[in-house]
């Protein structure tokens, strides 16, 4: 179920991406993705591709539990690679019988279009692989802060993301409870259509969602008692400072965007096989 | 010096019928006195619904009392500039271990209350080294909450508070919901936190073992302080604790009952060797 999931998870490893600031991660994820969009040629491609590979190799992620990541998405994967081959109509046709027709233009985009999906998706799970999700929110935090002059409440935002994901394995947990209490107690959860077994997930959800609030207020009882007002005057057990490797990052991440923007741009390495 | 004192503390709750009506009053803490000097050990006992749980939340200002007054360290806790001082001087462990940790790794949350306190970063960092070291979970400063057994969750809790110094800790029901391994390491954490950094304890509990140490005994029934004093005063009373429906320590039932059928054993025995002591005297 949702424990199967790799994307969102966290990799522990000893490596300079681990250890990067997570605003420098969060940003640069941003730029790659941008990225991913500049260019539309073989040379491109190339330019992102090594600097994918390079960014994985040193950041200690297997690449088989990256792959592990991309599961989830195949199904979205040959979707749009199926609508861009097929509907897609430029160039010479390739293949034509009945009404499909497969035309260079079509292959093209459908195969640039599969590997940018793979590379966006590659790369920002290596943010979430490299970053602990405290580090993830506080990062977040820092980085919309400026929002708060608009009164968008960052820090309750932040706050309320870190408790979710303190609290998902407890109600993971006590989900399994319930279910386990309602199978004694003669709940079929198995048989049945598509509908009925959405209704039998009634009595799962029904003293999930109450013991969900009870808990809610529980902890907000607890965490005003500890003190808690709102992130006003609030100082930082674990502060974000920029070092020296982040600046380097930032560098490192700027000069690719613009390499992968000039070489897709003016050096348009047109290899093609056809 | 008064930590803790009450005057005729009253709490009422509003009764209310499925559509927000009020059908009623109920008195859930009714004229109670209490008062808890400096560095002492208190316990309220009580039955469920009995309100000592209402009266603790008192301390800590969670709620304020509906009348008389609850002075906290000397302020008055109706007072809405103290609130802050009032929570920072009476910290609250409370009964369910998962519902009141707050981080995803052990001493971030340790670090939640001088957080919140505006501690600066370094001293942050030292008070949640002391306070883990304190009840003995440095070792797992890394780890995540859901991995811990009741018993090390608490302690966590308990850890948390006293990151915050407070001059006073009220602890409402900790053992409730732990294993008696779990309540014996939360007990043992709560008498060296006493004796290492001198802090008031206040314990609410339904668990006569727990309180045997206590300098001072309070029990409530229906909102009432009903009994007061030692605990060996207190346990000498067992067919009045019987009627509130407290059980007294196993020890203190069997002493109480041979004394019924003719031994001649002293009153509020408390302690397993008090009762040897005085059975090996009888001949």
């Amino acid at each position: 179920m949702v424990r199967d999931i790799t994307i969102g998870q966290y990799y522990p490893a000893k490596s300079v991406v681990h250890r990067l600031d997570p605003r420098v991660k969060l940003v640069s994820t941003l730029l790659y993705l941008i990225s991913l969009f500049l260019f539309r040629s073989i040379s491109g491609y190339l330019v992102a591709t090594i600097f994918l590979v390079t960014v994985i190799r040193i950041s200690r992620v297997p690449f088989s539990f990256i792959v592990r990541g991309l599961k989830p998405v195949v199904l979205l994967l040959m979707i749009t690679v199926l609508f861009n081959l097929f509907l897609t109509r430029s160039g010479d046709v390739l293949f034509h019988a009945w009404i499909i027709t497969i035309t260079e233009g079509g292959l093209v985009t459908a195969v640039y279009m599969a590997v940018r999906l793979i590379y966006l998706i590659i790369g920002s799970s290596l943010m979430t692989f490299t970053t602990t999700p405290n580090e993830l929110t506080d990062g977040i935090e820092a980085l919309l802060h400026p929002l708060n002059k608009i009164r968008v409440p960052v820090h309750e935002v932040a706050m309320m993301m870190s408790i979710a994901l303190r609290f998902i394995p407890i109600l993971l947990e006590e989900t399994d409870k319930i279910m386990k209490a309602q199978i004694a107690r003669g709940a079929d959860f198995e048989s049945g259509n598509i509908i009925q077994r959405a209704k039998s997930m009634i009595p799962i959800l029904v003293p999930l969602f109450v013991s969900a609030f009870r808990r809610a207020n529980d902890l907000a009882m607890a965490m005003e008692a500890r003190c808690y007002r709102g992130g006003e005057g609030r100082t930082k057990m674990k502060p974000l400072h920029y070092k020296h490797r982040d600046y380097t990052a930032y560098a490192i991440v700027i000069i690719y965007v613009i390499a992968v923007f000039a070489i897709g741009r003016y050096l348009p390495l047109h290899i093609w096989i056809f | 010096m008064d930590m803790v004192q009450t005057e005729k503390l009253v709490f009422e709750y509003e009764k209310r019928d499925e559509e927000g009506n009020v059908i009623g009053v109920s008195r859930a803490v009714d004229e109670v006195d209490i008062d808890v000097q400096e560095g002492q050990f208190i316990a309220i006992l009580g039955h469920n619904g009995s309100g000592k749980s209402t009266l603790a939340k008192h301390i800590n200002a969670i709620l304020v009392p509906t009348q008389g007054t609850m002075w906290v360290n000397g302020r008055n806790t109706k007072d809405p500039e103290e609130l802050w001082n009032v929570r920072q001087s009476a910290g609250m462990v409370f009964q369910n271990p998962d519902n009141q940790i707050i981080g995803t790794v052990v001493e971030e949350d340790v670090g939640f209350g001088p957080e919140n306190l505006g501690v600066p970063t370094d001293e942050i960092w030292q008070r949640v080294e002391d306070s883990l070291r304190s009840v003995g979970m440095i070792e797992y400063r890394h780890h995540s909450p859901n991995k811990l057994s009741g018993g090390q969750k608490q302690r966590v809790a308990i850890a948390g508070v006293v990151a915050m110094e407070p001059k006073c800790i009220v602890l409402d029901e900790p053992t409730a919901m732990l294993d008696p391994v779990g309540r014996r390491e939360v007990l043992k954490t709560v008498q060296k936190l006493r004796e290492q950094k001198k802090v008031t304890v206040i314990l609410i509990t339904h668990y006569m073992e727990e309180v045997v140490d206590a300098d001072k005994i309070y029990v409530m029934d229906h909102g009432h302080v009903v009994m007061e004093g030692t605990p060996r005063e207190i346990f000498s009373r067992v067919d009045e604790l019987k009627s509130y429906r407290l059980d007294v320590p196993q020890v203190t039932l069997l002493a109480d009952e041979l004394r019924k059928r003719g031994l001649k054993i002293p009153d509020g025995i408390l302690k397993k060797e008090e009762l040897v002591e005085a059975l090996c005297q009888l001949n």
